[in-house]
């Protein structure tokens, strides 16, 4: 067994689990389910957010055994719908990566203004990309996206999926949580069905 | 000195204008007369028996007495501080606030008594039991905002707290706004109060003071003194305060515990 990737193995909370899997780089992983199957919550499990049992390891290093914050930096999750903690667009995104901040914008078929505007004044499809460009900046290992595509109209849909192949391509593994079977076919290479808290190859 | 001192003929004849208001309250049916004659009937009874536990605490002058009586002060003004947010943590919520308001508190209490009195009159229950009380009082104010504005709060902040942890913040990155607006909170009274005295307002200190015969300016030192005492633990307080309730919400993986927080 490879011990590069994430790993996890009998990850489970009270809601969720045991789920295993394993997810390499560059990889893309589709997990579908019924509304409240449990999926947002396996996500919040995969970050650290919430307190749970089992091993989940990056490159063969456990999770416990690094700080939180360093094992978020490198799992980042993107939830359906995501905080902001400035009135700024700009304020979420560190000064060095505007410019990469930028350009991921005009990617996701954004105004090219948009880090000046007010986040009080974003649509929700707008919050969705600009949440996807934060944590892109931030160059994680890996990405948990809670459909990511949920709000958005054909044309910016197909966009983010454009700009997440690229991140892929780039060595970033992703965890695709998605309600859309076409999509599912499209973006990853394995799938699999959250049923009663369990992953199940599908 | 022309100190006057009051009878019981001067406690009824100032509770006249109490009693115009009672006599109000029935005539515009705000029912509130009820309520006030209660809580004046309570203030009476409690200042009249603090008075006596006062004056047998400063004749016995036993150490032990001394500290029995601090102590009993502290846990109610902890369980006052406690009892005031809307929200409550689930555990510890009691300890929390008696760490937060005990430790400012006895602190200030002790170095002011220490570095200010003289020798050993400094240890006389004369000074250590109004000191104690006059900063507990203050101190629980600033702990009860400052408890209240975290515990209140993070839940609605949470999903920018949230936001930041996912980004790889730590829990101190993340709740350095939450913070930061629960200690400011938590100070804004204590501000106003030192800028509004002398002005607007004539501390309760001086005026008793000076009621009683001292002269002004010495009385208003006596207050500045407190009221620098005073205005230092509450902030002590309050940053103790919004740092325990912070430390409380979250974990050894640096999460944000909304299940801390008491259900309601």
């Amino acid at each position: 067994m490879s011990t590069t990737g994430l790993h996890v193995d009998g990850l489970r909370s009270p809601r969720v689990g045991p789920v295993s899997f394993c997810l390499e780089r560059s990889e893309c992983i589709a997990v579908m389910g019924a509304s409240g199957a449990g999926k947002t919550v396996l996500l919040r499990l995969l970050a650290d957010l919430d307190p749970g049992e089992g091993r989940v390891a990056w490159d063969g290093i456990e999770r416990g055994a690094m700080p939180a914050a360093h094992w978020r930096k490198q799992v980042v999750l993107v939830p359906a719908v995501s905080g902001w903690w400035g009135p700024l667009v700009a304020d979420h995104f560190p000064y060095a990566k505007r410019i990469e901040a930028g350009r991921l914008c005009t990617q996701m078929r954004l105004p090219e203004d948009m880090l000046d505007r007010a986040v009080a004044g974003l649509s929700t499809g707008e919050r969705q990309r600009l949440a996807l460009a934060r944590a892109l900046v931030g160059e994680p290992a890996v990405l948990l996206l809670d459909e990511p595509t949920s709000g958005l109209d054909a044309l910016s849909a197909a966009a983010v999926e454009a700009c997440l192949g690229q991140a892929r391509a780039r060595g970033i593994g992703l965890v695709w949580v998605t309600h859309d079977a076409l999509q599912s076919q499209r973006i990853a290479t394995r799938h699999f069905r959250l049923a009663h808290g369990e992953l199940i190859p599908a | 000195m022309n100190s006057v001192s009051f009878h019981a003929v001067d406690i009824a004849i100032a509770a006249l204008v109490l009693l115009l208001d009672g006599a109000l309250s029935v005539a515009m049916r705000l029912s509130l007369h009820r309520a006030l004659a209660i809580a004046s009937v309570r203030m009476v009874v409690q200042l009249v028996a603090l008075g006596f536990v006062l004056r047998a605490v400063f004749a016995v002058d036993s150490v032990w007495l001394t500290l029995t009586l601090v102590l009993v002060m502290t846990l109610a003004a902890a369980r006052e501080a406690a009892a005031r947010p809307h929200q409550r943590l689930r555990h510890g919520h009691y300890l929390t606030s008696l760490a937060s308001v005990a430790a400012p508190a006895l602190l200030t209490c002790v170095f002011a008594l220490v570095t200010m009195l003289p020798g050993d009159a400094g240890w006389s229950p004369r000074f250590v039991i109004p000191v104690a009380g006059i900063l507990l009082g203050n101190v629980l104010n600033s702990v009860s905002i400052g408890m209240a504005t975290v515990l209140e709060g993070v839940a609605l902040e949470a999903p920018a707290i949230e936001a930041r942890l996912m980004l790889g913040g730590t829990f101190h990155e993340a709740t350095a706004l939450l913070e930061r607006n629960a200690v400011r909170r938590s100070m804004v009274p204590l501000i106003n109060q030192m800028s509004a005295a002398g002005i607007i307002t004539m501390p309760g200190i001086m005026t008793g003071q000076v009621l009683a015969g001292m002269d002004p300016l010495n009385a208003a030192t006596y207050q500045i003194v407190l009221m620098l005492l005073l205005a230092g633990g509450s902030g002590l307080g309050s940053i103790l305060s919004v740092r325990f309730v912070l430390r409380r919400l979250t974990d050894d993986r640096e999460r944000l515990r909304l299940d801390r927080l008491h259900p309601r």
